[in-house]
């Protein structure tokens, strides 16, 4: 059995787990955010009944926030009410929020082993702890909060190897939008990523969570790392309740296993308008930028910040260039601060923002005018994305964006760094 | 129940914030959404779609995020239902779990056109194009979400048998 049929078989009872069978399984942890969570809310209370299970309930206020305008201002003290009211075990607001897929990790309320829903496409994020995280939507996410379980079709699983040594300045951004170049938007559509090899073993567990994180961008159901010791490393003072490392079989069956040799990877962007476009930094061309953002839940960890700050420090962003640096988390903002990093950011003339996903995905803080264009280490370069409909999204990892904020055009590091 | 109406053509790989972009996420108000669906691949759709209107679409049509939103604001404009070659897996169960029916039928989504009119069989999954004649099967949908729909949605399929 692979890591997905291990797990999905210890959160059911049906006995059927071939591909395609549809199970009832029980589920661990339930998010959702200040988008998602008032739909939920509202099927919720549709059915006037307690919370199965308080403590698996989970909402980050962290889209629209601090609340960007008088509407999301409401649907935030709307969920905020009904958290109080209902004792939901685990509600983060105000200055203990942070970007969701970035936050629960740190918080140690996602364990290797779960089984996890989450009313947010990139609950996905979490496979790389060797759980098995989707993203559904809120009336999946209010049928849990009434019973604890949820449907679920039993996917196949692609695996994909990672070989090889990384070149310079690449990281777990380059091998995720690599793989997504090479299988397309749907290439995984309705099946699991299961990703390993040795390149993966020598990550550390933020790279591994930026890879889970875009496995949706793939189309896939979820995009699973095999927890190994840097995993229980990670997760071992976290870790509030018990957790179980699975590991898939040696005749797991797959639907497709591709290798792929890293020193072939060179540092990637991903151009406009799907995460498929994906390109090496050498073949990126002239491209002037207009902005720059370094965070999210792709790339807003302090590792990520670590590199932007390689790339920045003792140098300025480019005149006319907006480079918004944003923590995704509170915990990652003091560090960056207590680290340096945040005057590094300063004094190269970034602008901090606070922990929110903001920008990502047009919300607010950071939004693009008809024509401009910004790279972003965020997971989506969709049409109109991250504003006017006319602007353009080049995704890519903290060391790339950094050095184009410098530059003021798509740059690799090595044209910056001597 | 019988689906007809006119058809609207849409390319591959439409994503939710083509189908409702997130600066109207901000509300969850059904008529708020309708408004402004499609708007970022067809600015003029909302205005043009009738009740009944039937969206075909390529493959992967809802990828990106999970807003429920998506299949709430195509729900509220009018139209009926959604042909694609494929769907995104989260647009595809929140479909069925909030009762928009969506059909996936590789023929039908390369061979019909724009402003034709359809009927869809909602039960069979037979979908026929009345300006063409021609038919085609949507791809068998398994039990259980046959039941969500008829049950009309996952939360009414919970209160009706005490569960998932």
């Amino acid at each position: 059995m692979t890591i997905a049929e291990k797990i999905l078989a210890a959160h059911t009872d049906a006995g059927d787990l071939e591909p395609g069978a549809i199970v009832k399984v029980r589920v661990d942890v339930a998010l959702a955010n200040d988008i998602t969570a008032p739909i939920a809310i509202r099927e919720f209370q549709g059915a006037e009944a307690p919370l199965a299970d308080p403590d698996m309930v989970v909402f980050v206020l962290d889209h629209f926030t601090p609340n960007k305008d008088i509407a999301s201002a409401n649907q935030c003290k709307m969920v905020r009410d009904f958290a109080l009211a209902h004792g939901v075990g685990n509600f983060f607001d105000g200055g203990e929020a942070g970007v969701e897929h970035a936050l629960l990790p740190e918080k140690g309320l996602v364990l290797p082993g779960d089984l996890i829903i989450g009313a947010d496409s990139h609950t996905c994020t979490y496979g790389a702890l060797g759980a098995f995280a989707t993203g559904v939507g809120s009336t999946d996410l209010a049928a849990a909060m009434l019973t604890s379980h949820a449907w679920m079709k039993v996917p196949e699983s692609m695996k994909f190897v990672f070989t090889g040594e990384l070149n310079p300045w690449v990281g777990g951004k380059d091998l995720i939008l690599y793989l997504i170049g090479k299988i397309g938007v749907d290439g995984a559509l309705y099946r699991v990523l299961e990703i390993g090899g040795p390149a993966i073993s020598a990550l550390g567990v933020s790279g591994r969570l930026t890879i889970s994180n875009m496995a949706i961008e793939a189309g896939a159901k979820a995009g699973i790392i095999g927890a190994d010791h840097k995993t229980v490393e990670y997760v071992k003072d976290r870790a509030q309740r018990p957790y179980t490392v699975y590991e898939s079989d040696p005749d797991a069956r797959y639907f497709s296993v591709t290798e792929f040799d890293c020193s072939n990877i060179e540092p990637q962007v991903a151009f406009p308008h799907l995460p498929e476009n994906s390109r090496g930094i050498s073949e990126t061309g002239e491209v002037r930028i207009d902005q720059v953002i370094i965070g999210s839940c792709t790339n807003g960890r302090i590792e990520d910040l670590r590199e932007a700050a390689q790339i920045l420090k003792g140098r300025k962003v480019a005149r006319g260039v907006r480079c918004i640096v944003m923590p995704a988390t509170p915990a990652v903002y003091l560090q960056a601060e207590n680290e340096g990093l945040v005057k590094t950011f300063l004094e190269a003339g970034a602008i901090m923002g606070p922990p929110t996903c903001g920008p990502c995905l047009g919300g607010h803080m950071g939004i693009l005018a008809k024509g401009e264009k910004a790279v972003a280490t965020t997971n989506r370069n969709f049409v109109g994305r991250m504003g006017d409909t006319g602007s353009e999204v080049y995704l890519a990892g903290p060391y790339v964006a950094a050095a184009s904020a410098v530059t003021g055009k798509i740059s690799s590091p090595s044209e910056v760094v001597s | 129940m019988k689906l007809t109406g006119t058809v609207h053509r849409f390319g591959n790989d439409v994503d939710t914030d083509a189908i409702i972009p997130a600066r109207y996420l901000n509300t969850s108000d059904p008529e708020h959404l309708g408004r402004h669906c499609m708007e970022d691949a067809d600015p003029s759709f909302a205005s043009r779609v009738s009740k009944g209107d039937v969206i075909v679409a390529g493959k992967n049509f809802g990828c990106g995020s999970s807003r429920e939103h998506a299949p709430i604001a195509i729900k509220a404009c009018g139209v009926s239902c959604v042909i694609a070659s494929s769907f995104a897996r989260i647009f595809f169960r929140n479909s069925f779990n909030m009762g928009l029916p969506i059909f996936e039928s590789d023929e039908a989504s390369a061979e019909i056109r724009e402003g034709d009119t359809v009927e869809v069989d909602a039960s069979t999954g037979l979908i026929r194009d009345l300006t063409t004649g021609r038919e085609y099967r949507a791809r068998p949908i398994p039990a259980f979400m046959q039941e969500l729909i008829e049950d009309g949605g996952l939360m009414e399929h919970i209160r009706k048998r005490g569960g998932i």
